[in-house]
C-alpha cells in the first residue's frame, strides 16, 4: 500500500488494485475518480482488463502474468499527476425522455404523498434536477445517479416487485435510476424512458458512461409511443 | 451441419475465457464458470483455447450429430458415451456421423466442458461469445440451451487433436482446499474473523450459481458495523454481509457491490470454484499475494507442458 496525495492503492486480489481516492462522495471526489478512470482508458493498455470507478475509487483488474502490482502502481500514479483540476472535467450532458404516468410509473401517488406534495411537483422536481453518473453496476446499463432532490428521498418497497419493465425510471433513498431491462427491483417507480438504456449490439452498448450529466425531460403518452423503441 | 440438441441437462451455455473491458458499464465477465477446464477441452480438439465450447452443470447434455466430428470432455466425469464407449474427461474421440453423444450426471465436481473441432460458431458479442444469462446476450441467444437447439459449428478439418501425457490431470481438481488472499477490506476485521475463515469448514449453499457461491458456516464479523461506499469488485471476491456468511463473487457477479470483501480467491484456485457442488465442505487456506502469482506461473508452466508433443 502506498500513499500519494491522500490516495490509497490496496492490492484487493492477485490481478487487481483497488485505488481510493478518498472517503465521502462530493463532486471535487467524483470529478477525480472519474479523471482517473479516463486517463487509464485512455492508454488502451492490453494489460489491463477491466476499469471500475465506484464512489470514491478506480478498480484495476489486471493480467498479473502480464504486469505486476508494482509497475501498475507507477503506471497509476503517472496517470494520477496527469489528471488535470476539475475545471478541465468535462460531462456530457445526456437528457433522458421521461413519461411519468401512473401506468408506467405505479407508485407516483405514493411517492408524492410521502413527500406531501402533488405528482405534478414530484414530476418538477425530478425532472428539474441535474444527476451526476457515479458509475454503473448491478445490471448492463445500469447508472448509479447522484442529486436526487431530498424532498424526493424515499426508502425502496419492503418487498420488490418481481418484474420491472426494462426503461422504468425509480427512486431508491437518495438515488434515482432507470431499469435498463427487465429485471427484478424494489424502486419506487415513477415514469418510464421510451429509450432503450442497453443493447448489447450497439457501440457503446449502454445510453449512459460513468461522469456523465443526466437530465430527465417529461414527455406525454403520445410522446412516449412515437418514440418507443424496440 | 448443425449439432441437435436432444436433450439440454440441467443448465448448459456456451462459454468461452469471458468478456472483458466492459466492467464499467455493468457488464460482468461471464465465460467458463471453470476456464481451465474450458483451455483443456479445447486444446486436446486442437481448437484456440478460448473457442467457444459448451458448459454443462452437475447433468449433461445429449447431442446429436449429423455429421462426423472430434469432440473433447474436461473438468466432472459425467459418464458420457458415444454409442456404447465410455468418453472420459481429457480424452478427444470421435463421434461419427449420427451419432449421439449422451452425458449424464456427475458425481464428482460441478462442471463438464464440450469443446468441438471448430468451435461453435456463435456471435462474438462486446468481444466474446460467453452467455450473459442476466444480461440476455451472448452464446446461443443470451440464454441457457433447450432441447431441439441446433447449435451451430465452425469447419474444424484443419485442427489436429492432441493427447494428454499420462496422469496429467491427477493433481489439477481439488476438491476440498481454495486458496484465497486478503481482500480489499481486509482492515475491517479483525484477527478473529480470519482465524474463523482459515479454520473452520464451509458449506456450499444451493442457493450458489455463476453470480456467486453463497457459503454456510462460521460467523464473520467485522470489527465495527459500519456503510460501505459502493465500489468495483474483482472476480473472486469473497464478501461479507450483514448476516456474517460470505459470498463469494463468481463469473456472473454484479460488477459493483456495498458489502466488504474479506478476501479473494486467486487465481490459481479459480477453477476450483466452478467445480463445487451443492452442500460440499471447502476449507480456505491464505497465501500471499506473490504465492499466488507464482502459483498462476506454474499452472501456466504446467498446462504448456501437459500435452503430448
Amino acid at each position: 500500500m502506498r500513499g500519494k496525495s491522500g490516495m490509497k492503492v490496496i492490492p484487493a486480489s492477485d490481478s487487481s488494485l483497488l485505488i481510493v481516492l478518498g472517503s465521502a462522495i462530493s463532486p471535487e471526489l467524483h470529478a477525480r475518480v472519474i479523471g482517473l478512470f479516463r486517463a487509464l482508458r485512455a492508454k488502451q493498455d492490453p494489460r489491463i482488463r477491466n476499469l471500475h470507478p465506484g464512489y470514491t475509487s478506480v478498480l484495476v483488474d489486471f493480467d498479473p502474468l502480464q504486469i505486476s502490482h508494482h509497475e501498475l502502481t507507477t503506471v497509476v500514479e503517472q496517470s494520477t499527476s496527469a489528471v488535470g483540476s476539475q475545471d478541465e472535467y468535462r460531462s456530457k450532458v445526456v437528457s433522458i425522455p421521461v413519461c411519468y404516468d401512473v401506468e408506467l410509473g405505479p407508485d407516483l401517488v405514493d411517492l408524492a404523498n410521502y413527500a406531501k406534495t402533488s405528482p405534478e411537483e414530484v414530476i418538477r422536481l425530478h425532472s428539474s434536477a441535474t444527476y451526476l453518473v457515479h458509475f454503473l453496476g448491478f445490471s448492463p446499463g445500469f447508472a448509479y445517479m447522484g442529486g436526487l432532490p431530498e424532498k424526493l428521498h424515499m426508502p425502496r418497497l419492503a418487498t420488490p416487485r418481481g418484474h420491472v419493465a426494462g426503461g422504468t425510471v425509480g427512486i431508491a433513498g437518495s438515488q434515482t435510476g432507470v431499469y435498463p431491462v427487465d429485471s427484478a427491483g424494489g424502486w419506487r417507480l415513477i415514469g418510464r424512458t421510451p429509450w432503450r438504456m442497453f443493447d448489447p449490439n450497439a457501440d457503446p452498448p449502454t445510453r449512459l458512461q460513468p461522469g456523465d450529466t443526466v437530465r430527465f425531460s417529461a414527455i406525454d403518452r403520445a410522446s412516449f409511443g412515437a418514440m418507443a423503441q424496440p | 451441419m448443425p449439432i441437435r440438441v436432444k436433450t439440454p441437462g440441467m443448465f448448459s451455455t456456451i462459454q468461452d475465457l469471458g468478456r472483458y473491458g466492459y466492467s464499467h458499464l455493468g457488464i460482468s465477465p461471464a465465460g467458463a464458470a471453470d476456464r481451465l477446464s474450458l483451455r483443456i477441452a479445447n486444446l486436446l480438439v486442437g481448437n484456440q483455447e478460448n473457442a467457444p465450447a459448451l458448459e454443462m452443470t452437475l447433468l449433461g447434455a445429449t447431442l446429436e450429430f449429423d455429421e462426423p466430428r472430434i469432440v473433447a470432455l474436461a473438468g466432472a466425469d459425467c459418464d458420457a458415451i458415444v454409442g456404447t464407449s465410455a468418453v472420459r474427461p481429457g480424452e478427444a474421440v470421435a463421434v461419427p456421423a449420427g451419432g449421439m453423444l449422451k452425458c449424464g450426471g456427475m458425481r464428482t465436481g460441478a462442471r463438464s466442458y464440450l469443446a468441438v473441432q471448430g468451435g461453435f460458431d456463435v456471435p462474438v458479442v462486446m468481444g466474446s461469445a460467453a452467455t450473459d444469462v442476466r444480461g440476455g446476450f451472448g452464446g446461443l441467444e443470451g440464454r441457457r440451451l433447450k432441447a431441439g437447439d441446433l447449435l451451430p459449428v465452425r469447419d474444424g478439418r484443419s485442427t489436429r487433436a492432441r493427447r494428454l501425457k499420462p496422469g496429467a490431470l491427477d493433481a489439477v481438481y481439488r476438491h476440498d482446499t481454495v486458496r484465497v488472499t486478503r481482500g480489499a477490506q481486509q482492515e475491517w476485521f479483525g484477527p478473529e474473523a480470519f482465524e474463523v475463515l482459515f479454520s473452520c469448514p464451509y458449506s456450499i449453499s444451493d442457493q450458489s450459481d455463476r453470480t456467486g457461491l453463497r457459503l454456510k458456516g462460521e460467523v464473520l464479523r467485522p470489527r465495527e458495523q459500519s456503510q460501505l461506499l459502493t465500489d468495483g469488485i474483482p472476480l473472486g471476491a469473497m464478501q461479507v454481509p450483514q448476516d456474517g456468511q460470505p459470498i463469494i463473487l463468481f463469473v456472473d457477479q454484479q460488477t459493483t457491490g456495498g458489502y466488504p470483501k474479506i478476501a479473494n480467491v486467486i487465481m490459481a484456485d479459480m477453477h476450483h470454484i466452478g467445480q463445487l457442488r451443492p452442500h460440499q465442505q471447502v476449507r480456505f487456506h491464505e497465501v500471499s499475494i506473490p504465492q499466488a502469482i507464482t502459483l498462476l506461473k506454474e499452472q501456466e508452466r504446467w498446462l504448456q507442458d501437459a500435452f503430448v508433443p
